[in-house]
């Protein structure tokens, strides 16, 4: 291993612009490589670790069950919600995971417009925690309404009632926008998964697995002309899910934004909200893949590359979210708006500064250190970076949260917030959620995408080693039309 | 070349039995034999053949001279379905089935009603492409006379393939396997449709 990564840094040191490391890299470089090291983790008994951590996930997830239980039972009174503060950790931690969400989204699609080759290695991986992700995003809202079986009143549904939504209200926008995004998120990834699947199918030795495997790849046989519709559709669910994830998340901060409270009343919202959003997914994606590249062997596909990349990307939004703090601070002086202002200096200096500060450190100072590419190219600087990103992002959908709602106008209503055993049990639940998914991920589909994967290598060019011919082709060409 | 040799005394095996023939397939080492071989098949006029690799080869439309494919236009269609319905709907309720006054605003507020038109109208898209790319190509098919094949299974590997149908007018079975072999083929075989 050490030696691949020497090779991949001397090749990215000198950076030519054909002499950059390459995405794959080491003796695995083949075809049939690439199909054998992404099919191992599907197809070998699982390492004691994933059994370990499967299940502390699974025992974890309980504890969603149980506390979300207990609360359809007695009611949202069980969470530390009071008068003023009416929107606590349930709409904190549903903000933080559909955020968490978009970076699979943008690694999936918006570089796939973009033609980032690099982005075919940890795609999938992406997708993935993008589902699950959204999943955990979905129950919060779900769950917080506390009569849970009045759910259907969120929908245009008919009902005895004749009663029907308010169209005008962002609230039920969000109800869409998240519901359209996880659907096309699913389908999104599965069109990409039908070849794989149809690799471990023909590789499958036991019955049950050719069964299972070859339902879910639907009959896929590589030919190319259904490559030509398969593209043509993987294309299109890439231009529509990158418009998607920017409205989905602008749409999200609009249940902030358009209503008329100080601190989130602010045009800023959709654009520092999606800034935000990329920023916790990529570190999210940092935390998971430098887990399961060291648990799975796959550090020759995921490679320090792919997470340098991703560390510049976590630079960039930092410094647009650290922006947005300060730019937040300069609309509420130069607004002249004593409430405005009023709401800003309570979030820095009032009772919730040391949330303020938290915030801050994480997503604007930690990230800093990946001007230096030493911090870029270092596993254990990037993982613990990538940790404090995520308590910075969720502590900022708190700072938001909450200091715009425990002072409201009247001083006589202000109160102080703090969770309870049930707000704590509900947020680490839903990471056991998360987990339970991606341990089931991991263990049966292939975590990297071997047929993109496959199309990044020089051999997979029709034209590859035919320069030459190519060149006396283009010659001949000249001649004849000179 | 041996290859043909195993080829022929295949066909004649199969000949010797009453197993309906499906076709012929041929296996290529890379993407490169693979492309100039759907150029000359392109060329002599074949029309029901395939070619079948693990990833899509960057070109091979041209090669094989295909169509574009029209799904674009399926997705423009039951994208632009999606968002009429959705405002459609959302007018309905608003002005028609259940006015509330909200905010002062006018029953049919539309701009509020921009964000759900907009969500609808990319899920429509979304699942054109997906069904539309199934229904083009003829997806979910459990079943395919190539899957007979014991090499096929390499074909979603390291394998390169062109398959050409018995069925195809252009088709003589005494000539294409050393047609195929000129090609560059490493192994061709006959498929029989006896699943």
């Amino acid at each position: 291993m050490s030696d691949i990564v020497v090779d991949d840094l001397r090749k990215n040191l000198d950076e030519g612009a054909h002499e950059r490391a390459s995405l794959i890299v080491g003796e695995h470089a083949t075809f049939h490589g690439i199909t054998e090291a992404v099919c191992r983790p599907v197809e070998w008994k699982a390492p004691r670790a994933w059994y370990i951590f499967f299940g502390l996930s699974v025992a974890l997830a309980g504890v969603f069950v149980l506390s979300t239980g207990y609360l359809f039972y007695k009611g949202t009174g069980i969470w530390g919600l009071n008068n003023p503060v009416g929107w606590g950790w349930a709409i904190v931690n549903f903000v933080f995971w559909v955020g968490i969400g978009h970076a699979g989204t943008l690694i999936s699609a918006v570089l796939f417009l973009f033609r980032q080759k690099w982005r075919t290695s940890i795609n999938r991986f992406a997708e993935a925690m993008t589902i699950f992700a959204v999943v955990c995003a979905l129950m919060f809202p779900t769950i917080h309404v506390g009569r849970v079986w009045l759910l259907y009143w969120f929908f245009p549904i008919p009902n005895q009632m004749s009663m029907w939504p308010n169209f005008r209200s962002p609230l039920l926008w969000d109800v869409f926008a998240v519901s359209v995004y996880a659907s096309v998120s699913v389908m999104f990834w599965y069109v990409g998964l039908i070849p794989d699947i149809a690799t471990i199918r023909d590789r499958a030795k036991t019955k049950g697995r050719k069964i299972a495997y070859g339902i879910f790849s639907l009959g896929w046989r590589g030919s190319a002309r259904h490559w030509l519709h398969y593209e043509k559709a993987y294309m299109i669910l890439a231009a529509v899910a990158t418009p998607l994830v920017l409205s989905v998340h602008s749409i999200v901060s609009f249940d902030f934004a358009v209503s008329q409270l100080p601190g989130w009343h602010t045009t800023i919202f959709p654009p520092y909200f999606v800034a935000g959003a990329i920023f916790s997914g990529f570190a999210m994606v940092i935390t998971l893949m430098v887990i399961a590249r060291k648990l799975f062997n796959m550090e020759h596909i995921m490679t320090l590359r792919h997470l340098e990349n991703m560390s510049k990307v976590i630079l960039v939004t930092g410094s647009i979210v650290g922006y947005a703090y300060a730019m937040e601070f300069f609309i509420a002086w130069y607004s002249g708006n004593p409430y405005e202002q009023f709401a800003f200096i309570n979030r820095a200096f009032g009772p919730y500064a040391w949330a303020y500060w938290i915030m801050v450190s994480c997503n604007v100072i930690v990230p800093q250190i990946f001007w230096f590419k030493f911090c870029r190219r270092n596993i254990a600087v990037l993982f613990i970076a990538s940790i404090f990103v995520n308590i910075g992002m969720w502590f900022e959908r708190f700072v938001i949260t909450v200091t715009s709602l425990h002072r409201d106008f009247l001083p006589s209503s202000w109160d102080y917030y703090s969770p309870t055993f049930f707000d704590i049990a509900a947020l680490l639940g839903s990471f056991g959620i998360f987990f339970t998914l991606f341990s089931l991920f991991v263990r049966f589909l292939p975590q990297v995408s071997m047929a993109e994967v496959k199309t990044v290598l020089p051999e997979a060019d029709p034209h590859h080693g035919h320069d030459a011919i190519a060149q006396d082709e283009a010659k001949h060409l000249h001649e004849a039309t000179a | 070349m041996s290859s043909a040799q195993i080829a022929d005394t295949q066909l004649e095996s199969y000949r010797g039995t009453d197993k309906p023939f499906w076709g012929i397939l041929a296996e290529f080492p890379n993407p490169g034999k693979l492309f100039s071989a759907c150029e000359n098949i392109r060329d002599l006029g074949y029309r029901k053949w395939d070619a079948h690799s693990p990833f899509p080869v960057h070109g091979l439309e041209r090669a094989m001279g295909l169509r574009d494919s029209l799904l674009p236009w399926v997705v423009l269609v039951m994208g632009l379905t999606g968002a009429s319905l959705a405002m459609l709907l959302q007018w309905w309720i608003s002005a028609v089935a259940y006015k509330l006054v909200i905010a002062g605003k006018p029953f049919f507020s539309w701009p509020a009603f921009i964000p759900v038109t907009f969500e609808i109208g990319v899920l429509f898209s979304a699942l054109g492409a997906v069904i539309g790319m199934f229904a083009f190509n003829g997806l979910p098919r459990l079943n395919h006379p190539l899957f007979n094949s014991e090499r096929f299974l390499r074909s979603t590997d390291d394998g390169f393939f062109i398959s050409i149908e018995a069925a195809d007018p252009n088709f003589d079975p005494e000539t294409i396997e050393s047609f195929l072999v000129g090609l560059g083929a490493t192994s061709v075989e006959v498929v029989c449709d006896d699943s």
